[in-house]
């Protein structure tokens, strides 16, 4: 990493003078070969005189380019324009557009026009009244407490497994079967024994959450510990590290990255399994708002659910991201 | 404060293989001496310094240090890898001091004068990974010396460098251990770096992985490598080497009768 960035500049220089050398050798001297030779060169230069002073000049006239200066021109500006606004503004435009048009074909068909309500004007009607009514607030809290919650547990139990499985292979392979058995089973399918464990409905549905979620931290966590260079163990032990030492000093810096990557896919399964477990008998939440309003036949207000739901999954992911930016050590290329 | 190091008799057999990597291994080390391991890979030469860092332990005799029998890793002796193994999330500085953090205490002062030492004091505050090979090393020598180690191990710590910044820090670490007065032992397989910083140099051959040789290098420090006694030494260690450990030219392992005969001695 740091040898590559120390040799760049040194290799990007030769290389262009060889691409010159070539270029002259053509017979096509480069145009500063006048200034350094003292002569003009006559063009396709005459044998080893047009051969050599265009390869020297170019040695000399490198000072001469003002690359450095380039970096803060349009190009650049132009880039980061595109990147930050023009292409996400794009991509949100292209998918209101599908969803404008869908809306248009529901409305415009007689078998379905009842469900109008889905096009995108209704629903941000209805998303405006949610918000101005405050509404939407008392809706977005209690998911937010279960998916906290869920990822809180799945993050308290799958960070430390995960570091010891990380650790011990053999406790790596003890815990390969049951593990994969576990993980590939349907969160929503442990549904009826959480609600008979546990004696809240929160409860329930933190449950579902957290089995869901812990898989991504668990075994994005122990690939991390087995990433971690082997001579990081052995400096530490050699300077004197006791286990604690390691593990707070070498292990979790070493594998923050790792875990919060980790956090970030637990984020997306968890966001999928808290709607459905919020059609469970609780009367708060996202799950409920949306199942209420298919009831009352209110699909301007579902779609605007669907909205939230969206924009809140957007943000938390965001969010995530920035957790990994936080802990991540590897330098910016 | 320097330590002597005695090698009682050594061997290491790795686990899941019968022949032994390192057999009857006898050395001692005065106190303050800059001791070079030499030989081709394979002969156990690393094995036996990670023996002497308590980071393996021989499977028959034992290491003791200064009269202390060798059980496990200490910041007293201290080991130097090829890579400088430096932890990217910890500045110039937090890397120096991190023996010293694991040790409980705090010494800013020392982790400046070591910086200095080394020629860093303007980059504590710097990302390790802006820094090149040779700095990256001058980190992890200042590291290595923070805990005030009576014995720094070196492993081939300058064989990813290029030339010019391997003839310095060479030059650096010899310095730097007589200076603090620590015993050095260098792993190489680099006959110039052998000459340029040991007082004594001990071949290694392997199958198994034994000392059969070795040869004292009587030359002035800081070592003149233009000399022409530089040379003679240079030349006299590779000969020596050549007819204990073959010239590479066979790849037949050394026959039986040199097996047990007494190690040779040479003197430059």
């Amino acid at each position: 990493m740091t040898a590559a960035e120390g040799t760049l500049p040194l290799t990007a220089e030769p290389a262009l003078t060889g691409g010159e050398q070539r270029r002259s050798a053509g017979g096509r001297p480069a145009r500063p070969a006048a200034a350094d030779a003292g002569a003009p060169a006559p063009p396709g230069g005459a044998g080893d005189a047009g051969r050599s002073a265009p390869a020297r000049s170019a040695v000399i006239e490198r000072p001469a380019r003002h690359w450095h200066t380039r970096t803060f021109r349009w190009p650049a500006v132009r880039a980061f324009l595109l990147s930050t606004v023009a292409y996400p503004a794009l991509g949100i435009a292209v998918l209101l557009a599908l969803w404008w048009l869908g809306g248009w074909a529901i409305a415009s068909n007689e078998d379905v026009s009842a469900f109008a309500g889905f096009a995108p004007a209704p629903a941000f009607a209805a998303l405006g009244e949610l918000v101005a009514s405050g509404d939407v607030w008392g809706t977005i809290y209690p998911s937010l407490y279960r998916i906290g919650m869920g990822l809180l547990w799945a993050f308290v139990i799958g960070v430390p497994v995960g570091v010891a499985i990380g650790l011990s292979s053999a406790l790596r392979e003890v815990t390969h079967v049951p593990f994969q058995f576990l993980r590939m089973i349907s969160p929503l399918a442990w549904m009826p024994i959480a609600v008979l464990a546990f004696a809240t409905w929160d409860g329930a549905i933190v449950f579902l959450i957290t089995v869901a979620a812990v898989w991504p931290v668990l075994f994005s966590t122990a690939q991390g510990v087995r990433r971690i260079d082997p001579l990081w163990f052995k400096v530490a032990r050699n300077l004197g590290a006791d286990g604690w030492q390691m593990l707070r000093r070498v292990i979790m810096p070493a594998i923050g990255q790792d875990i919060f990557a980790g956090l970030r896919l637990a984020v997306g399964v968890a966001w999928i399994v808290l709607v459905p477990a919020e059609y469970l008998g609780v009367t708060s939440g996202l799950g409920y708002a949306i199942n209420d309003a298919r009831d009352t036949l209110e699909y301007d207000t579902l779609a605007a659910i669907v909205v939230v739901i969206g924009i809140i999954g957007f943000l938390l992911d965001g969010l995530c991201v920035s957790l990994i930016k936080r802990f991540s050590w590897r330098q910016a290329d | 404060m320097a330590a002597s190091v005695s090698v009682d008799f050594i061997t290491h057999t790795f686990k899941g293989q019968s022949a032994p990597t390192l057999k009857d291994v006898e050395l001692s080390i005065r106190p303050g001496e800059q001791v070079a391991l030499i030989g081709r890979s394979g002969c156990g030469k690393s094995t036996l310094l990670h023996m002497l860092a308590g980071l393996m332990l021989p499977t028959e005799g034992c290491v003791h240090i200064r009269g202390h029998m060798v059980t496990k890793p200490s910041a007293k002796w201290n080991m130097m890898f090829q890579k400088p193994s430096l932890y990217p999330w910890m500045s110039v500085r937090q890397n120096a001091e991190l023996g010293l953090l694991f040790a409980g205490r705090r010494d800013p002062a020392r982790i400046d004068a070591l910086l200095d030492l080394v020629g860093l004091a303007d980059k504590a505050d710097a990302n390790v990974q802006s820094l090149s090979g040779g700095q990256q090393q001058r980190v992890a020598l200042a590291r290595s010396l923070a805990t005030s180690p009576e014995l720094l191990l070196l492993d081939e710590p300058f064989s990813a460098l290029d030339a010019f910044t391997r003839a310095a820090l060479q030059d650096e670490v010899s310095r730097i251990a007589r200076q603090e007065k620590l015993t050095l032992v260098i792993v190489t397989h680099d006959i110039d770096e052998a000459v340029a910083m040991a007082d004594r140099v001990l071949i290694m051959a392997a199958n198994p992985g034994r000392i059969v040789g070795e040869m004292a290098i009587d030359l002035p420090t800081p070592r003149e490598r233009a000399s022409a006694e530089y040379s003679r030494a240079r030349e006299q260690l590779m000969t020596t080497f050549d007819g204990l450990v073959g010239d590479g030219r066979s790849t037949a392992a050394p026959s039986a009768d040199t097996q047990d005969a007494e190690p040779q001695r040479a003197a430059a």
